[in-house]
């Protein structure tokens, strides 16, 4: 069973007297496991694609299954849960609390779940450390470098053991070196944690290191292929 | 459910980052319960004062009084007739069912003298009831006893001021005082009950038998006449039917036919008491509701701070929502951000009211009551202005777009 699962999946909108056809009958699966990089232009409708598959949104029409469970006709709340126990959100501008530590950031998704009081603070900080940043949970966002930040940010997404990472852009503000790092992270957790990422970039240096790319271009998915490192 | 004591947590850092503003938000909240808190301590004092006042002249009293009369054409006022007598007092106690009991009075001033020391005083003929009717304990000796004013005994009770100024530190008790110059032995001393609501002071009094008053004392064109007639009713609640019994009694026994004016006037004494508490309770209600507005505009004051809150942190409620926080996660956090705001505020106006009540108290003099009812209350109240003010921005974040909030710069 595939762990995302779209079928003729659509997303209109309303501008004035014309629809837009943000995503129009987009139908693909991604496995457990897999590093799929999603690109196009702006306009092309990756992002919409993006905030369907990570709950935010939901389609005009066409079907859509996360770990065969179909999430489209679902409440808010429901939503909610969904995107707290199953998908872990890195974004482009790192989008942590600020006046919060590094360990109460990663903490959030924490208190949001129904076990989530048991263990928090341990939990929260094995997340860190994963990703090597103990001696740095009690830093504020404005106290550390960007990739730090996206780590913490990365910490976060992983602390609920969601099978599904989605990241949007998540070195678009970083430098490149930075960008490198974060990149091979991901690699690594893809091949050591078996996690699911997919992962939203304009750039081919980027993309270079998922196994599977796509496209879409006005709404429409035009290609998908492997992608041999 | 999210966690109670990290949401607070949450609440309290963001208040802290806008120390300047949380203040100011607090400031109404504070404004409000420090003003319901002083206003209430002040009324309750007022009010309290006149019930303990009351409650020295004695509960549910009513006064039977002489009617007016006219002598040589001319008109005496109320009280000049001499037409109430022992046998009336003694009929209302035993056939009017509203009475507890009653006590006659027949007064007059007169120097009291103990040796080389004399006091003027009023002397009050009575009956061995007249301690029960007026709430009223001896802090020596005893009662009279019904012998006593049957047999017309040269015997008295001191009031304390009396007591005072005659005898100084010496026990008064089995001495002879000498009232008008007749001699009376002093068989009690009334506990002192202090001034009254007109400010006489109560404890300047000397109660004799009205029998010796009569004989004595203060003689009368008509034996077995009295001044007046002091009344206790059962309840509060009989005082009304004492007095509608007390009139038809009296009127059967004063042979007044129907249509004719009353031969005598019946006062309720603690009515005209209970009309001044009233009063000071309308007041202390009137000023506690003003400060309720206060409090009030305290309440819309967090509204508007936590909307502005709502607004700058957009983006924050995004986050919190894409890692899965739920409606009421959201607003539950806003709702206990406003309730600490009001809480803390509240806190800090209890603390300013008892301080305001305490000074008012103190250099004013006034009679203030700080009653724990009233504390509970305003800290209750302020709590609740947070959730009630806090809800609408609460509502409208747990409404936001998580999407369109992420993107919120």
């Amino acid at each position: 069973m595939a762990l995302i699962e779209t079928d003729h999946l659509e997303k209109r909108y309303e501008v004035g007297d014309s629809i837009v056809h943000a995503l129009d009958r987009v139908s693909l699966q991604i496995h457990q496991g897999e590093f799929v990089a999603v690109m196009g232009p702006s306009g092309s409708g990756k992002s919409t694609f993006m905030n369907v598959i990570g709950c935010l949104d939901v389609p005009t029409a066409g079907t859509y299954r996360l770990d065969g469970i179909d999430v489209g006709s679902m409440s808010r709340d429901a939503l909610a849960e969904i995107r707290n126990e199953k998908i872990g959100f890195v974004f482009q501008g790192f989008n942590l609390l600020a006046r919060t530590t590094a360990l109460e950031n990663v903490e959030v998704p924490l208190l949001y779940n129904k076990d989530g009081s048991k263990n928090r603070r341990e939990r929260a900080l094995d997340a860190l450390r994963t990703l090597g940043l103990e001696d740095r949970r009690h830093h504020h966002p404005n106290q550390l470098s960007g990739g730090q930040q996206q780590r913490v940010a990365i910490a976060r997404a992983l602390v609920n053991n969601a099978p599904l990472v989605l990241a949007d852009e998540p070195t678009g503000n970083l430098d490149t070196k930075t960008s490198i790092e974060i990149m091979e992270l991901f690699v690594r957790l893809n091949e050591e944690k078996n996690i699911t990422i997919v992962l939203v970039t304009h750039e081919p240096d980027i993309s270079a290191y998922s196994k599977r790319i796509i496209h879409f271009l006005d709404g429409k998915l035009v290609s998908d292929s492997v992608n041999k490192r | 459910m999210i966690n109670f004591l990290s949401t607070a947590k949450i609440s309290l850092r963001a208040l802290r980052a806008n120390k300047m503003r949380s203040a100011l938000t607090m400031l109404g909240i504070i404004i409000g319960v420090a003003a319901v808190i002083t206003m209430l301590a002040v009324g309750r004092g007022a009010s309290n004062k006149i019930s303990e006042q009351i409650a020295t002249v004695g509960s549910n009293l009513i006064i039977v009084l002489p009617g007016s009369t006219t002598a040589s054409g001319i008109r005496l006022g109320s009280g000049a007739f001499q037409n109430l007598t022992r046998a009336d007092a003694e009929a209302i106690r035993q056939e009017c069912s509203a009475v507890a009991t009653t006590a006659p009075i027949l007064n007059g001033s007169a120097q009291i003298i103990y040796g080389n020391a004399n006091w003027p005083s009023v002397v009050f003929g009575t009956d061995e009831n007249m301690l029960e009717v007026r709430d009223w304990t001896l802090s020596a000796g005893r009662n009279f006893y019904d012998q006593e004013i049957r047999s017309a005994a040269k015997v008295c009770l001191l009031g304390q001021t009396v007591v005072d100024n005659l005898f100084g530190n010496d026990d008064p008790l089995h001495k002879t005082v000498r009232i008008k110059k007749v001699p009376f032995v002093v068989i009690g001393v009334l506990a002192p009950k202090g001034q009254s609501m007109m400010g006489q002071d109560q404890d300047d009094i000397v109660y004799a038998p009205v029998s010796a008053a009569q004989r004595n004392l203060f003689g009368r064109s008509f034996p077995g006449t009295v001044r007046s007639i002091m009344v206790k009713a059962k309840s509060t609640e009989d005082l009304d039917r004492a007095e509608q019994q007390i009139k038809e009694l009296l009127r059967q026994r004063h042979r007044i036919g129907a249509g004719q004016e009353d031969d005598f006037t019946v006062r309720n004494l603690t009515q005209m008491m209970q009309m001044a508490e009233q009063a000071s309770r309308v007041m202390a209600l009137l000023l506690a509701a003003i400060a309720g507005v206060s409090l009030l505009v305290g309440g819309i004051g967090i509204m508007n701070i936590m909307l502005v809150s709502v607004t700058e942190r957009t983006r924050e409620i995004g986050i919190r929502m894409a890692v899965g926080a739920k409606t009421w996660d959201i607003r539950l956090q806003f709702i206990i951000e406003a309730m600490i705001l009001s809480l803390i505020g509240g806190l800090i106006g209890v603390l300013l009211g008892i301080l305001f009540a305490e000074l008012l108290s103190f250099f004013a003099g006034w009679t203030i009551l700080i009653s724990t009812y009233s504390i509970l209350l305003s800290f209750g109240f302020s709590g609740l202005v947070g959730i009630f003010f806090g809800f609408y921005p609460a509502y409208k974040a747990s409404l936001m777009n998580p999407i369109d909030a992420l993107r919120h710069e």
